[in-house]
């Protein structure tokens, strides 16, 4: 036992954080996700497909790297420590590793590239209004009319699908079935007629999930992926993809340490917030609370050098991970103190012509703060996490 | 990066499991914990024999060549079994002394020994009123001439009735809470002068109140230089703060299995209580409870070896992830027993109190919170101030 990294390894890592350095375009550095275009958003997938590291744990065929789990561990630790914008998981991590482990060598060749170079945006359509954490009891439905599928129903909490120019669907294609033997996995262009992509805003403010109404959609029958009825079965594959890296415990220890920072600018009683015990403690604890999270982490990965795969244990990461990520958004909320109360209307997107109040770094506290609550929602919500510990580890 | 084993680490854990199960079953652990002397000496020489006692030495000092992670695997098998005898006061912090800061002498008249079983050690640093504070030390030792005399009470030195030796903390100058002038000493615990209060604690161990009247004690007792012993005092506790760290693992997992299969014998309202939602989530965060302070004790025991401020996070974030889970899971795992998880009868109750007991042994969850923050802060200020 030792927590050494190989010669090898520490190399990799001087490798990926010189590329970081020299390829990390210079107008995103340091913003956040909401601050960015479309365009600027795909920017670092784009690059980062041309060094062929924009999908890393594909498969090698596909564009994968090969990495180990350690060296994906220490690329994601170098990208958190630089705060780049990662792709979003929904292509990378979701239908692209559906696509390649059950689609067609047609839809391979046909959505893989543009995956792996980040010129296809795609987006996610499995919640309902009345289908969330009893996913399966979905009722959309797509009906065969000669050589197409007709889908007609309502997407609900669709990621920043208003750029996407793909989705992945699940529908109900058997209605006389069990509830999960029903359901198959269909691919949909948003720029079919009948596909209407309707804003939600959450409580921070911001414009980051969307209803998608289906009206008498067509698409190709040939746009089913694998089998029909056999949707839940690819639906649950993709959930239970790269389970590992859900802990974001790379990103929050950098949540840390700007956390520490906000504290040591913020005044208490004529000495930094940092120096007042209660507030430092409570760092701390979140901090002791992070490391018991990354060492089983470390714990895991190790298992999957060795060919273990994560099992069910990672639902433990996600709901520990986001825990913490939720804590640590509440402990900057505090803070700031009295300046997490401005509210401006369309900061950050709208530009320059705001003048924000209040120091820099208060400015997103409150919106990141109500926006990390979907954390313990999303993804199975973290007591269906705990469903699955309950049931999968402890055999209750 | 390397979490796996040693051949002889699994061999180690191995054996020895088979030995608590085939001869530390439950009952035999219960009448010698209600016997006079509190313990079986001759299952510590069978332990000696398994090599336990020498696994985490050097080969040069005479030992298998392990480190930490050897004690740390015996203290997993510990906790599970609830076992007595003494191989914290004795291999860990005794043999801690001895190995980082014993002179070649000192090695060589108590390492073998140590090693073989016919020595034991106890670490005899509390005092009535120091709480978890190491610097805290009002037992003197007066240089009198070549020799030095021990004058003051030491509290809880757990081991204590059944050691062969003492390490003594004393203050050979300086006043009660300073860092410097604090020396330990090597004691042979009937040397005259020496007075104890013997009596088992609430966890199924021996402990003693020791008074130390006027005790002469040679210069060449002592371990390392005069009046700088703090530094060796905290490496050697946050030795034993790993090792405890991983009995509690073992201690937790005893309590999280008989906590399941309690819920799923028990019925209530006609269907086994473990199909109740509610519980079912209580479980689960047990389990992650445990999980968590698993990885805290690998954390803790791999970062020993590194510079001191490093250790001393490490050790204190394992220690405050542990006392918070060993209560949680201590008083969860109860709760779910219901009127049977409050009788002696059971065994959880036993690992309740060893759980419970082991956050405040070598500082509760304050201490370490406070500690750890001290260690952070520093740096974090100096890093503002760039």
């Amino acid at each position: 036992m030792n927590l050494e990294f190989s010669p090898e390894e520490n190399a990799f890592r001087e490798e990926v954080r010189s590329f970081i350095e020299e390829n990390y375009p210079e107008e995103i550095k340091g913003k956040d996700r909401e601050e960015l275009t479309k365009e600027q958003f795909v920017a670092w997938h784009q690059i980062l497909g041309k060094k062929g590291w924009s999908v890393p744990s594909w498969p090698v065929e596909y564009g994968g790297t090969g990495w180990t789990p350690t060296q994906k561990y220490i690329w994601s630790e170098e990208n958190a420590r630089a705060d780049t914008i990662m792709p979003l998981p929904f292509a990378v991590s979701m239908v692209g590793p559906v696509i390649y482990t059950f689609g067609s060598q047609e839809h391979k060749d046909k959505y893989l590239p543009g995956i792996v170079d980040g010129t296809t945006w795609w987006c996610q359509g499995f919640s309902e209004p009345g289908a969330g954490s009893d996913l399966a009891g979905l009722k959309t439905t797509a009906v065969r009319d000669g050589d197409e599928w007709v889908i007609n129903g309502q997407k609900t909490w669709t990621t920043l699908g208003q750029h996407a120019e793909m989705g992945f669907f699940l529908c109900r294609t058997n209605p006389d079935v069990k509830k999960q033997e029903g359901i198959s996995f269909i691919l949909i262009p948003m720029d079919t007629p009948g596909v209407e992509v309707r804003p939600i805003i959450m409580t921070d403010g911001g414009h980051e999930v969307n209803e998608v109404w289906l009206t008498d959609v067509r698409v190709p029958v040939d746009n089913l992926v694998g089998e029909e009825n056999k949707g839940w079965t690819y639906a649950k594959f993709l959930l239970a993809h790269e389970r590992t890296g859900i802990a974001g415990v790379a990103r929050s220890k950098r949540g840390i340490e700007k956390l520490r920072e906000v504290a040591a600018m913020e005044h208490d009683n004529g000495k930094p917030l940092i120096a007042n015990p209660d507030f430092a403690e409570k760092i701390s604890q979140l901090e002791i609370d992070l490391t018991a999270l990354e060492f089983t982490e470390l714990r895991t990965i190790a298992g999957m050098q060795k060919g273990k795969g994560p099992g069910p244990e990672s639902s433990l990461l996600k709901i520990k991970g986001t825990e913490i990520q939720q804590r640590l958004t509440e402990l900057t909320l505090e803070a700031v103190g009295n300046y997490a109360a401005p509210y401006f209307r369309g900061f950050p997107t709208d530009g320059d012509n705001v003048f924000p109040i209040g120091p820099d770094y208060a400015h997103m506290a409150m919106p990141n703060y109500l926006n990390m609550r979907k954390t313990s929602i999303y993804g199975g919500s973290n007591e269906i996490q705990r469903n699955i510990i309950a049931k999968a580890v402890l055999g209750l | 990066m390397d979490f796996s084993f040693t051949e002889e680490q699994n061999m180690i854990r191995d054996s020895l499991s088979r030995l608590i199960r085939e001869q530390y079953d439950w009952e035999t652990r219960n009448k010698v914990i209600a016997s006079e002397s509190g313990w079986r000496p001759e299952m510590w020489a069978q332990f000696a024999e398994l090599g336990l006692l020498m696994a985490p030495f050097s080969e040069e000092d005479g030992g298998l060549g392990g480190n930490a992670v050897d004690a740390m695997v015996v203290m997993e098998e510990f906790g599970k079994g609830l076992v007595i005898e003494p191989y914290v006061p004795s291999v860990v912090l005794g043999g801690g002394f001895l190995k980082h800061g014993g002179s070649a002498a000192q090695k060589e008249n108590h390492l073998a020994s140590l090693m073989g079983g016919e020595e034991t050690f106890a670490f005899a640093y509390a005092e009535p009123t120091s709480r978890f504070n190491l610097n805290d030390v009002s037992t003197t030792a007066r240089a009198n001439g070549s020799s030095y005399v021990l004058n003051g009470q030491k509290a809880m030195v757990y081991g204590a009735p059944w050691a062969t030796h003492l390490i003594v903390s004393a203050r050979t100058s300086g006043e009660r809470y300073d860092d410097a002038g604090i020396s330990v000493f090597i004691v042979p615990k009937d040397a005259a002068g020496i007075t104890t209060r013997d009596y088992p604690t609430m966890d199924g161990f021996r402990a003693s109140e020791i008074y130390f009247e006027n005790v002469e004690v040679s210069g060449d007792s002592m371990i390392g230089e005069e009046g700088k012993a703090l530094p060796l005092i905290e490496k050697v506790v946050d030795e034993g703060i790993a090792a405890i760290c991983s009995e509690a693992c073992g201690a937790m997992q005893i309590a999280n299995a008989d906590t399941i299969e309690y819920a799923k014998q028990r019925k209530q309202f006609n269907v086994p209580i473990s199909t109740f939602q509610v519980l079912q989530h209580e479980m689960v965060d047990m389990f992650i409870a445990h999980q968590q302070s698993v990885s805290m004790t690998f954390q803790v025991t791999m970062r020993l070896e590194e510079d001191e401020a490093t250790r001393k996070k490490a050790a204190s974030a394992a220690k405050v992830q542990i006392g918070k889970a060993g209560r949680f899971i201590g008083q969860a795992a109860t709760q779910i027993h219901g009127g049977m998880g409050v009788t002696d009868e059971l065994r959880l109750g036993h690992y309740f109190k060893r759980l419970t007991l082991i956050d405040s042994q070598f500082g509760n969850v304050d201490y370490h919170l406070r500690r750890y923050t001290s260690l952070a802060e520093g740096q974090d200020l100096s890093a503002a101030a760039e």
